[in-house]
């Protein structure tokens, strides 16, 4: 008999382990990726939170599930999905045709643009970065200096930049940028022992296992400060120093401090790749514009389509653990599906 | 009586059994969104009357919530009605109109 076949659409974390999981149960997979390397998001990211361990790792342990087994398309993108009965026809931006019996959504989330939020001074004022710069400075060994080359003494994380925000449209909470700062907090407090550091932030949501411990660990070994209110604005001081606008809640009074250097911890947003290919296959998006799923306890990776599935952050926030969990979720669902459904009959 | 020179503090406690919710109560009536602040302090950061006097609608806000409102007419009068804080919230509460429901609160009482 011919094996079922499977296009996973993004090659991120999610298709990747998911994509493995399905060759391992013996379907054809194909990754369609956009960009010219698997991975997303997470090439981008040195060290992972709460373990520092390095996001290399991780990419490296996925490949040796991908490789040999799945087949990949690399630089292309979807121009087309239709579906023919039980098949869908996928046409990709060169003009050729895939055939697949199940399609499987893995196209992540993008970050949110801090320009947005015109008051904190992304790209106005030169000593604002965000969570995702000062990765990449981590990412390439770069110093983390000012804009005009100097160590700074003193820095300052937003929490919730794009996130619990209902002025950009964006309610949700992102999730991962919480515990992100205070890896990144902690991060620079190694580099730079001399620096001070302080996060502000609205409530310190650390869910995961090992979070509160990464958080205790920021006050009591690396002396990291925390201060519990939202900045109103940032601006820029003749030296180009940033000073900020915030209430200190648990004080009861407004505070002002300047910065040498100031991190956006900016959020998820669904990307654009979603859009895309949602619009093409008429995939239903939630209230915070992620795509649907069937049920949100129990139908988590099936879309409102039939023979259409989701995995990782197309869905939601997802931090690595939890994309990864998923992805292996939605390659069981898959199988399930393309085995005529013992299980996806079931109605909630 | 003779005095011996002590005296009895008062109760610092909120006492929510015998605090009195209706300013609290006519807000929420007037403006619903009084109910969905999640107290981040934008607002107090961002306040033009907060920069000078020691207004806080922030705590302003969460002393009326808790039945706290001995002093609620001379701080609500401490606003300007500039609506910085309006554009600033991140939940959308209508501040300003919390704001004039609580100054007629007062007023009614």
């Amino acid at each position: 008999m011919e094996k079922k076949k499977i296009v996973v659409i993004g090659g991120g974390i999610a298709g990747m382990e998911s994509s493995s999981f399905l060759a391992a149960m013996d379907f054809d997979v194909t990754i369609i990726e956009k960009a010219d390397k698997l991975g997303g998001h997470v090439r981008n990211w040195e060290r992972l939170f709460p373990t520092m361990r390095l996001g290399a790792e991780v990419l490296d342990f996925l490949n040796q599930g991908v490789e040999g087994r799945v087949k990949i398309v690399y630089n292309t993108e979807i121009t087309d999905i239709k579906k023919k009965k039980d098949v869908f026809a996928i046409t990709t931006g060169d003009g050729k045709n895939i055939e697949a019996d199940a399609v499987l959504v893995t196209t992540g989330y993008d970050l949110f643009d801090a320009r947005k939020k015109e008051e904190y001074g992304y790209k106005i004022y030169d000593n604002v970065i965000t969570s995702s710069d000062l990765e990449m400075l981590f990412t390439e060994g770069k110093k983390i200096l000012t804009a005009d080359g100097k160590t700074p003494k003193r820095i300052g994380f937003v929490h919730c930049v794009g996130s619990r925000d209902e002025k950009v449209g964006n309610a949700y909470c992102s999730k991962v940028c919480c515990v992100t700062a205070v890896k990144q907090a902690v991060e620079i407090k190694d580099r730079l022992p001399e620096a001070e550091v302080f996060c502000f932030y609205m409530d310190m949501r650390m869910f995961g296992m090992h979070f509160e411990f990464l958080y205790k660990e920021a006050q009591e070994k690396y002396g990291v400060n925390f201060i519990r209110g939202r900045l109103s604005e940032a601006s820029e001081n003749m030296d180009g120093s940033i000073v900020v606008k915030v209430e200190d809640t648990l004080a009861g009074k407004p505070l002002r401090m300047n910065l040498d250097l100031l991190v956006l911890m900016v959020g998820f947003v669904p990307s654009e790749g979603s859009n895309k290919v949602g619009k093409m296959i008429g995939l239903k998006t939630g209230p915070n514009k992620f795509f649907k799923t069937q049920d949100q306890h129990t139908l988590t990776n099936v879309s409102n389509i039939e023979g259409v599935f989701f995995a990782g952050a197309c869905t939601s926030p997802k931090t690595i653990t939890e994309t990864i969990t998923d992805a292996r979720a939605a390659a069981v669902t898959v199988a399930d599906y393309l085995h005529d459904q013992p299980l996806g009959r079931r109605t909630i | 009586m003779i005095n011996f020179g002590y005296s009895l503090s008062n109760d610092r406690q909120i006492d929510f059994d015998k605090n009195d919710l209706k300013i609290a109560r006519f807000v929420n009536q007037g403006e619903p969104t009084f109910k969905i602040c999640i107290a981040c302090g934008t607002c107090t950061a961002t306040c033009s009357a907060g920069q000078f006097t020691d207004f806080n609608f922030r705590k302003l806000m969460i002393m009326i919530k808790r039945g706290e409102d001995h002093k609620v007419k001379e701080e609500v009068s401490k606003c300007m009605l500039c609506g910085k804080c309006t554009l600033a919230c991140p939940r959308n509460v209508n501040t300003r109109n919390v704001i004039i429901n609580i100054k007629k609160a007062v007023n009614l009482k």
